[in-house]
């Protein structure tokens, strides 16, 4: 591997993405999950959903404020690293780009707003108002910044013509045929992470000792949120695959190591590739990737075999794939035991092995976001827009890119850390008790 | 008036925007730091602190807006700045993630540490003049193209004297507008004593305001002898009606009375200035490369941007009415009687 400028770039928007990933995917998820337990507190009139939404809310300023600047990095770095690609695609999709800045804005004005007006109104009904637009803003920067990747995997509204392009409909580049399964799964996973991610903390309290009655509810709600979007997220996972099949199949093949076009297709589920690049050590589901791409097992499947060796993607994509999977269906039969456990008089749904596998799925549930954008991005290779232009092309042609690198790592460790120490600072100096106290002397 | 008109019309007014709200917050920070270390932070310090926590993010959007907007509207803006800028933008970038994650980690988080404190008054000079050198380097002669690259030449803008004052200049007017506005806000908050502190602040930086804008005047001669005619011959009078504008707002915190129509001679001045400079910049983006007519998007995609930006500012007009109602005209807020 060559470190070159286009290598180097490669490099720190993958570093860049991923780390704001993190952040923005909280940003989309966690809205909601406030949103939802300060409905229930003020319809119940239930003080601990009250204090459940003020605390995450609380937590959350911290998160957005880090994805706030990261994004921002992300938006500047991209015109920094790729000149070309964003001179060349901007006349085409600048469109959602521009459409996002109005979400963020709209969002941050209402998040401001939201945050520092807790016992302003009269009507109780009046605060929680505000997380709608909260909720829309941040929800609609994921579907217009998603439509912008889609856009590279699957290019329309433009012709080309030596070298430039005309007859361009920015509203058709951006309702591109990867849209509606892309948005769908990005913001399904997003609510499923931050759901899972909060559930994660309660049982992590609860088995540091604090059993009251704050953290039993908290754990309830949030794993039950889990339970439904994880449920959504496999349908939705499962449409991103049929659409793979259809669109983009040579994505599809390489991350499931399907070499051959053929009906009845196995799926392969890890395994190990030998210097033949025949399939070993797999588990072999017979004809499943069949039924997974077109709902019957005898689907044609295209093989890798179909593409040209230099437009093939790398072939590691595939443990990323079943990374994300094997997470997606743990999550959901983790949270599923816990609320089937719930139900069951007999069962104690407080047991610690449960408990323990809540607090794996959160940083689980980040992981699989993570692996799911490797997936997607590397599965896309060697294009930055697919069938028109190559990463190879369009990266800057600076050759400082290696110090940018440098100074940008130590600003995320930086970041990262900080992020960390401050969350466990804030809560520590104020346990819940002690605020429901505080806030609720005289409650039932 | 034509697309790329009303486009750079919009774009240029939510850099006005940015300016204005953005200096309030990086002075803000100096003015918090500097109290640390004269041992007045408890005088204005809550009072700061009261405006900026819930509109920062906004701040930073009007920021984002501008960069998106500018890419958006003139697709060859990206290649040129990005080329040549990965060094000083990154930079920026950084300064600006600082500043922002250490306000909020000292806001929300472990309050009152002088380290956070000062972190983030440094940034509050450094991003204005490091932002700045991108309005230098539209000036021309700081870039050299080829067919293949564009490089930054850092030579010629570390020794000219003109991006110097370009970046003395701006951090004069951070200090000069934020001063200017924590009075207007302290006297809405019947602070008296912030109000006094502020106000020797605002006076203190009107005379550096002053003497940096003629020194842009002078070396944008040198550097730039079209620019510098255009501005002279066709919109001094943008100039002369910023001056008074001026003239007014020094002297209304003079007297001690009037802050908030002080404040808005402020903007004014800052406005005429702002707009004849970059009328006058016109028709080029970048000095001589991009230029308004030839390097505008196709027109499908500025109908595009057009439309939406016109649909945006309906939903944004009333929520930032709203959220200026909360927090900068409801006069309890302002004093801290409500949380
Ligand atoms: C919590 C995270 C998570 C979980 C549990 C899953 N996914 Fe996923 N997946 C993502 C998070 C994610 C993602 C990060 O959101 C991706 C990356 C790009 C995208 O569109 O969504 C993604 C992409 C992605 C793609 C590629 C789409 C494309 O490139 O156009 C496919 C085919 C699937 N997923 C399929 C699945 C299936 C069948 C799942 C079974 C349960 C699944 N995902 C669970
Ligand atoms: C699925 C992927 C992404 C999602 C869901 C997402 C979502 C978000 C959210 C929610 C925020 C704001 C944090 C908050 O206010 O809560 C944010 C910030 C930001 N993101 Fe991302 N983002 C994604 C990827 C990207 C990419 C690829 C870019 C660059 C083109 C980008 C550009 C930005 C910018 C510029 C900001 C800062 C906006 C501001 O100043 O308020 N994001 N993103
Ligand atoms: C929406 C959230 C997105 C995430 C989380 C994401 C994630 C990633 C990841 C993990 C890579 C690394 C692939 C590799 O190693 O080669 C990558 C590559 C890249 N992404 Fe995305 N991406 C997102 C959207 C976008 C958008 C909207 C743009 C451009 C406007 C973009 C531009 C790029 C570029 C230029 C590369 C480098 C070229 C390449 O290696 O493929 N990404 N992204």
């Amino acid at each position: 591997m060559e470190l070159d400028s286009v290598m180097l770039s490669r490099m720190l928007t993958t570093m860049t993405l991923m780390f704001h990933i993190i952040f923005a995917t909280i940003g989309v998820g966690v809205p909601i999950m406030i949103a939802i337990a300060e409905f229930i507190g003020i319809k119940k009139n239930d003080p601990y959903y009250l204090l459940l939404a003020r605390r995450w809310a609380r937590g959350f300023t911290i998160t957005v404020a880090v994805g706030v600047v990261t994004g921002t990095a992300i938006g500047l770095q991209l015109s920094l690293l790729w000149p070309s690609f964003m001179e060349v695609a901007g006349q085409v999709i600048a469109l959602p780009l521009f459409m996002e800045t109005f979400a963020f804005f709209f969002e941050a004005i209402f998040l401001g707003i939201y945050l520092y007006t807790w016992d302003r109104f009269k009507g109780k009904w009046t605060h929680w108002l505000l997380t709608i637009p909260v909720m829309i803003g941040s929800s609609a920067s994921a579907l217009f910044i998603t439509t912008v990747n889609a856009f590279m995997n699957t290019p329309q509204g433009f012709d080309l013509k030596n070298g430039e392009m005309i007859n361009i409909e920015p509203i058709a580049a951006m309702f591109n045929p990867a849209t509606p399964s892309k948005v769908m799964h990005v913001v399904m996973t997003s609510y499923m992470t931050s759901a899972a991610i909060l559930a994660a903390i309660a049982a992590f309290a609860i088995l540091k000792g604090r059993k009251g009655a704050y953290e039993r509810k908290a754990l309830r709600l949030t794993v039950t949120c889990t339970l439904i979007f994880s449920i959504i997220v496999s349908v939705t996972g499962d449409v991103s695959a049929k659409f793979l099949a259809e669109v983009q199949p040579e994505k599809l093949a390489a991350a499931e190591w399907h070499f051959e076009t053929e009906k009845e297709a196995d799926l392969i589920f890890f395994g190990t590739l030998n210097e033949n690049g025949e399939i070993e050590n797999e588990i072999r589901i017979p004809k499943f990737l069949s039924f997974l791409a077109g709902n019957s097992f005898d689907t044609e499947v295209i093989g890798l075999e179909e593409f040209p060796e230099d437009e093939r993607p790398p072939l590691w994509i595939h443990y990323m794939f079943d990374i994300m999977v094997s997470i997606g269906m743990f999550v959901l039969a983790v949270s599923a035991l816990y609320v089937i456990a719930g139900r069951v008089k007999k069962w104690n749904e407080l047991n610690k092995p449960l408990l323990w596998a809540i607090v794996a799925s959160g940083p689980l549930s980040m992981v699989a976001i993570e692996a799911g954008w490797i997936l997607a991005e590397v599965g896309r290779q060697p294009w930055i827009l697919r069938g028109y232009l190559k990463v190879a092309e369009a990266a800057t042609t600076s050759n400082s890119v290696g110090l940018t690198f440098v100074m940008f790592a130590l600003l995320y460790l930086v970041l990262g850390v900080m992020t960390v120490v401050v969350l466990i600072k804030m809560f520590k100096n104020s346990p819940a008790e002690a605020e429901l106290e505080k806030r609720f002397p005289n409650r039932g | 008036m034509n697309l790329e008109l009303l486009g750079i019309t919009v774009l240029w007014t939510f850099l006005y925007g940015y300016l204005i709200v953005a200096s309030i917050d990086f002075g803000a920070g100096f003015f918090a730091y500097y109290a640390r270390l004269k041992k007045k932070d408890h005088i204005i310090n809550d009072l700061i602190s009261r405006y900026l926590s819930p509109v920062w993010e906004v701040t930073n959007v009007f920021f984002v807006f501008f960069f998106v907007g500018i890419v958006g509207f003139f697709p060859a803006t990206a290649y040129y700045y990005g080329t040549a800028l990965l060094i000083p933008g990154s930079v920026a970038i950084i300064l600006i993630a600082i500043r922002g994650s250490f306000y909020a980690f000292n806001n929300y988080g472990s309050r009152d540490s002088t380290f956070y404190l000062f972190l983030y008054g440094a940034t509050g000079l450094l991003i204005p003049a490091s932002l700045s050198t991108a309005l230098t380097i539209s000036e021309g002669g700081f870039l050299s193209v080829t067919d293949v690259e564009v490089t930054f030449l850092a030579k010629e803008l570390f020794t000219s004297p003109f991006s110097w004052s370009v970046v003395f200049l701006s951090i004069v007017s951070v200090l000069f507008i934020s001063a200017t506005f924590l009075t207007y806000y302290a006297d809405r908050a019947d602070d008296r004593q912030a109000r006094r502190t502020l106000r020797q602040f605002a006076l203190f930086w009107t005379t550096p305001t002053i003497v940096a804008s003629l020194l842009v005047f002078m070396s944008l001669q040198m550097h730039n002898p079209v620019h510098y005619d255009k501005a002279v011959t066709e919109y001094w009078w943008m100039f002369g009606l910023s001056l008074l504008c001026f003239s007014v707002a020094s002297w209304f915190i003079y007297i001690g009375k009037r802050y908030g129509t002080a404040f808005i001679m402020v903007m004014l001045q800052f406005f005429f200035a702002f707009f004849g400079y970059g009328a006058s910049h016109l028709p080029y983006i970048l000095y001589p490369y991009i230029t308004l007519h030839e390097n505008v998007t196709n027109e499908a995609m500025a109908t595009a941007l057009v439309t939406v930006f016109i649909l945006g500012l309906l939903l944004l007009i009333p929520s930032l009415i709203l959220l200026m109602k909360l927090f900068l005209f409801d006069a309890d807020y302002v004093k801290g009687k409500k949380k």
